[in-house]
């Protein structure tokens, strides 16, 4: 009896136990403290500028800005010019984007396990982890260099949809995985011709994921920089011709970051941008669950 | 030819894109780094020289190596005990509970915010709290960019880790239980080591992601092309010596940038390759 009572520890293991609970839930909600402090400070700091001019006209000159400043108001126009850009770019990147990586996609659906779609699966893989800034590069020394001999909007799609490509590629391979065989199988054995399965079958069954995924990848490039600033440029005006210099959203908080005149945009750009992000990402949650019933 | 034929035949060629571009890609950063590898030869990597000045011109990549190495590293570090923590809430504690949606709904949020907001952020939050709390005269440098670093990295460690950690099955985590065992216990015992191997593969693919980041580092860490001699220094990254030097660049230059751009690529291409390696072992 004696012996026992000096090995029962199950008081100090019991509060030892308590103590590891209190430190996950306090990690955690450091963890989780950054997104609210930037939520608050981008709100707090852009709301002010937020307006329709803001989304209608383009950006001030510096001139303008510190005017403006000196006078105590609102730095005047907007950043249409950017949003246009990026709305050229991320579209242009998903034309090319979308077809490739969702037919690459089908394509490995198509052939597991075989050893070629094994290998073009692991490229993706390795594609998916090149810095963005590399493929900036690569696409500078592609498109700018070589195709409109000078920066454009075109080369920063391309940048962008090399970068979308491992995303659909991966997000369309997931979802036909995930719709049963039955359905797929059900569409040969009546006849219907493999490209009909996949048009007619396939893609309508696992509409919503694919869907997500693009919705997704979208989201995630909608905020890249780096690679724009090496292909882009930028330009003060509303561009669209896409062999010409071109701005975005992103580049555009760039500048105003340096430019002290124009220091009074960055908040309310970045609160913009977040508000996009945050509903292609709310969306494409929305939609997930909604399948998920 | 009959329809099928034809769908497989189009299927592959579509197939074909990804593996052009990415052999283009290897093809394009290799040819053009050609001229700084001939000018340089392998000192190019463990050179710590970088002088635009004409006729003088050298350049070396250590400087930029040891600042991206060492900016990852700690930010790794720094995002363990947090992200490991809350992939324990998410996955153990409040596995299934409304609160564990809503702190892992902001978790994911963590990965929408565009890399330049964080560094912003960094810019006008983080960096004055730190010379606040006198840690640093400047605020620039390695520890600014790695705290950063470590907060866009923890959606990427965690989720991996969160969905291994939910898969280790009951009956194990009960067999301990019903000998006694706390919950602490449990997961030291049990859930970690069975979880163990995809745990570290998702540290592996988030120090993948923290070496390729850009915006936030080249607005944090005070690009000077110098090695990071302490924690509290200035730096640079191989990503953000591009990022700042490619305005003004064309030559020699240019190609040391694209070596740079070749050396990070391969890098992080080691990197990915190893954390899908594991990952892959665990199926």
């Amino acid at each position: 009896m004696q012996a026992y009572t000096e090995i029962d520890n199950s008081k100090a293991r019991s509060s030892k136990n308590k103590v590891f609970q209190y430190m996950v839930i306090a990690f955690s909600v450091i963890t989780i403290s950054p997104i609210v402090l930037i939520i608050y400070k981008l709100i707090a700091e852009g709301y002010k500028q937020l307006s329709f001019r803001f989304i209608t006209e383009n950006t001030p000159s510096t001139f303008e800005a510190m005017t403006a400043i000196q006078n105590n108001e609102l730095i005047p126009g907007g950043i249409a010019n950017g949003i246009v850009g990026t709305l050229i770019m991320v579209l242009m990147a998903s034309a090319i984007a979308i077809p490739v990586g969702m037919i690459t996609g089908v394509f490995l659906y198509e052939n597991q396990g075989k050893r070629y779609a094994n290998f073009t699966r692991n490229i993706s893989d390795i594609l998916q982890g090149v810095p963005s800034i590399v493929l900036g590069l690569i696409s500078y020394m592609w498109i700018v260099k070589n195709v409109t001999n000078g920066f454009s909007a075109l080369a920063g799609s391309v940048a962008l949809s090399i970068m979308m490509v491992p995303m659909i590629v991966r997000s369309t391979e997931e979802t036909l995985k995930m719709i049963p065989i039955a359905i797929k199988e059900a569409g040969l054995a009546l006849g219907v011709p493999y490209y009909k399965v996949i048009l007619r079958i396939l893609i309508p069954t696992g509409f919503s994921g694919l869907f997500t995924g693009i919705l997704l990848a979208i989201s995630r490039v909608i905020g890249e920089t780096a690679p724009l600033m090496l292909t882009a440029l930028g330009s003060s005006v509303i561009n669209t011709n896409v062999a010409k210099p071109t701005s975005a959203i992103p580049l555009l908080i760039w500048e105003f970051y340096n430019d002290p005149n124009m220091i009074g945009l960055i908040w309310s750009s970045s609160l913009f941008l977040m508000i996009i992000v945050l509903i292609l990402n709310t969306v494409s949650k929305q939609i997930m669950a909604k399948r998920n019933k | 030819m009959n329809s099928d034929k034809i769908t497989k035949i189009f299927l592959y060629t579509f197939s074909f894109i990804v593996l052009i571009v990415a052999g283009g890609m290897v093809f394009s950063l290799v040819g053009g780094s050609i001229p700084a590898f001939k000018t340089f030869g392998i000192n190019f990597i463990f050179s710590k020289d970088w002088n635009p000045t004409e006729g003088k011109e050298s350049y070396g990549a250590l400087p930029f190596i040891a600042g991206t190495l060492t900016t990852s590293f700690l930010a790794l570090i720094i995002c363990f005990p947090l992200s490991f923590a809350t992939s324990l809430f998410l996955g153990e504690y409040y596995k299934g509970k409304r609160v564990a949606k809503v702190i892992g709904t902001m978790v994911d949020l963590l990965a929408g915010i565009p890399s330049i907001v964080y560094g912003l952020w960094g810019f006008y939050v983080l960096r004055p709290f730190l010379i606040d709390l006198g840690m640093e005269n400047q605020g620039f440098g390695v520890l600014t960019s790695s705290l950063v670093l470590a907060i866009m990295i923890i959606p990427y460690a965690t989720s991996l880790s969160t969905e291994i950690i939910h898969m280790v099955p009951n009956p194990l985590k009960e067999a301990a239980y019903s000998l006694g065992a706390t919950k602490m216990e449990v997961i030291f015992n049990v859930t970690v080591p069975a979880a163990r191997s995809g745990i570290f593969a998702g540290y592996i693919l988030a120090f993948g992601r923290a070496i390729g980041e850009t915006m936030a580092v080249t607005m944090l860490i005070g690009n000077a092309n110098v090695l990071p001699d302490k924690f509290f220094g200035p730096g640079n990254s191989m990503a953000s010596v591009i990022a700042n030097q490619f305005g003004e660049a064309d030559g020699l230059k240019l190609s040391s940038l694209i070596a740079i751009a070749l050396l990070l690529f391969l890098i992080t291409g080691i990197i990915n390759g190893v954390g899908k390696m594991i990952i892959k072992k665990m199926d």
